[in-house]
């Protein structure tokens, strides 16, 4: 289990990797396409990416209601272990 | 509509190739007869019958943002390089023009060849949902072209000729039709090609035409001598941005060269072999001389396809004799650069306007022993060291498997 904590700088780690987002930048508020330039495909890689560091599958259906930073941490944080 | 008169004219030149990571280094290098290629030292080429190669001299990855170049395919990114460098010299963007009437012709002989097999890798390791969502437009062939594109914001057609070797060269000519027809005021025109992989390279030594001369690799590229056995495989791009010469005058644009008209052909003869008189080949010479409205006395300066490999080289030399005579200088920078496929041809008209500019033509290296063959020996071919000259037209021919013949004709600005 992965505390909200880990999971926000897990997350920020992939945001850098994939889409060059800087770690402070990688705030619950931020939309993924508004405020952080996210494209769709890059969201496929980064849920592909949460799949390794977390553990938790991302179905396309649900990751298309993800659209925060903090969307996506409360998904993991629901779904992990 | 019908073509217009009005001259086209080269504002911008880029170029990264396994001669230098720009244009200036690159010839340079050109001029000092240094060598690109190097023997490939990863295990997997060590049971290749060609196990040479001409890589970049300058990684992609120092001239590129590290997430943008992770969404593009190494074609892309070599694309991309060589574009906004000729963009950025030639002052397109401060030009006013609007997007809309901004054009790109990006041509490749491969494509996304890198991505296609990795990703291939991938899907075999470990499965379907692990291929990268970048796959397709990492690998389609126009690829290049569209990165290209979005780099300089062009929104007036972007179009990608695939045609193997001519591609580069069949680029500028679609370019220079675009001009033409008025379809665009400045289209961005060029090559790219980066697939030094296991597959294509297996591939090209199955049709036993790459050099196999692996334990002297700057010797190994010879266009036109006796002892050539193949083409040295290589990586790299170059592009030209094109406009009317009204219009770049009217802008204060500096002019490299003018590219004074194209020709094409279709050998009509085999899917790989060319015609061995390279009666193809002379028609998109002579095509190219009737468009720009010149005859072959005018022509000082040819920079030829010439691979090294045995049958292409003298069907070459026939062509050019038949078209242009045997007053041309002839040189085959391939010998320095190695093979940049859908990249040649663009790179190989940089050469050309670069010796139109500085006056002087390169050496082909390697030359030491020209062929028997008539008309290798009656042609001029410049060899071992740059000659100096007076040149006012110069031409570039490349040709590609399926009997694709493309000539441009360049002149002196």
């Amino acid at each position: 289990m992965s505390s909200t904590q880990e999971i926000q700088s897990g997350l920020a780690e992939i945001l850098e990797e994939v889409a060059g987002v800087s770690p402070a930048d990688a705030t619950p508020e931020k939309s993924f396409t508004e405020d952080l330039d996210v494209d769709s495909l890059s969201m496929v890689e980064i849920a592909t990416a949460v799949e390794d560091k977390f553990g938790v599958a991302i179905p396309d259906d649900q990751l298309a209601n993800i659209k925060t930073v903090g969307d996506a941490m409360s998904f993991i944080e629901k779904n992990q272990g | 509509m019908s073509p217009s008169t009005t001259d086209v004219v080269v504002t911008g030149l880029g170029a990264t190739t396994p001669l230098g990571g720009d244009v200036a280094s690159t010839w340079d290098a050109l001029l000092a007869g240094r060598s690109g290629v190097s023997r490939i030292t990863d295990e997997w080429a060590q049971e290749f019958p060609a196990q040479l190669v001409a890589r970049l001299a300058a990684d992609p990855a120092e001239q590129i943002d590290r997430v943008r170049a992770r969404r593009l395919d190494r074609s892309q990114q070599v694309a991309v390089i060589a574009a906004e460098q000729a963009w950025a010299g030639s002052g397109a963007a401060d030009s006013g023009v609007a997007p809309e009437r901004i054009a790109v012709v990006f041509g490749t002989g491969i494509g996304g060849a890198l991505t296609l097999l990795g990703q291939d890798d991938v899907l075999e390791a470990k499965g379907p949902k692990r291929v990268s969502p970048f796959t397709i437009p990492m690998l389609m062939p126009n690829g290049p072209a569209a990165a290209v594109g979005l780099a300089v914001g062009a929104k007036g057609g972007v179009h990608a000729p695939v045609s193997a070797c001519a591609s580069g060269a069949e680029a500028i000519r679609w370019g220079l039709d675009l001009l033409r027809f008025d379809r665009a005021d400045i289209v961005l025109v060029g090559g790219a090609e980066a697939c030094v992989h296991p597959l294509p390279m297996a591939g090209f030594a199955a049709m036993r035409a790459m050099s196999t001369r692996n334990d002297e690799p700057e010797r190994a590229s010879r266009p036109f001598d006796k002892a050539r056995d193949g083409f040295v495989l290589g990586e790299g791009a170059a592009a030209l941005v094109l406009e009317r010469a009204d219009s770049a005058a009217a802008r204060g644009a500096r002019v490299h060269a003018k590219l004074a008209g194209a020709g094409a052909s279709a050998d009509g003869y085999d899917l790989v072999a060319p015609h061995p008189e390279g009666e193809g080949a002379g028609r998109a010479i002579t095509a190219a001389l009737r468009d720009a409205g010149l005859s072959p006395a005018d022509i000082g300066h040819v920079n030829a396809h010439a691979t090294s490999t045995p049958v292409g080289d003298t069907a070459e030399a026939a062509a050019i004799r038949s078209s242009l005579g045997e007053h041309v200088l002839v040189s085959a920078t391939k010998s320095q650069t190695g093979h940049l496929l859908g990249a040649a041809g663009a790179l190989e008209s940089v050469f050309a306007i670069l010796a139109l500019r500085e006056q002087i033509v390169p050496a082909t290296a390697n030359l030491d022993d020209p062929d028997d063959d008539a008309a290798v020996q009656a042609l001029d071919i410049v060899r071992h060291e740059p000659r100096r000259t007076t040149l006012s037209a110069a031409v570039n021919d490349s040709f590609g498997f399926g009997g694709h013949n493309i000539a441009l004709v360049f002149t002196t600005a």
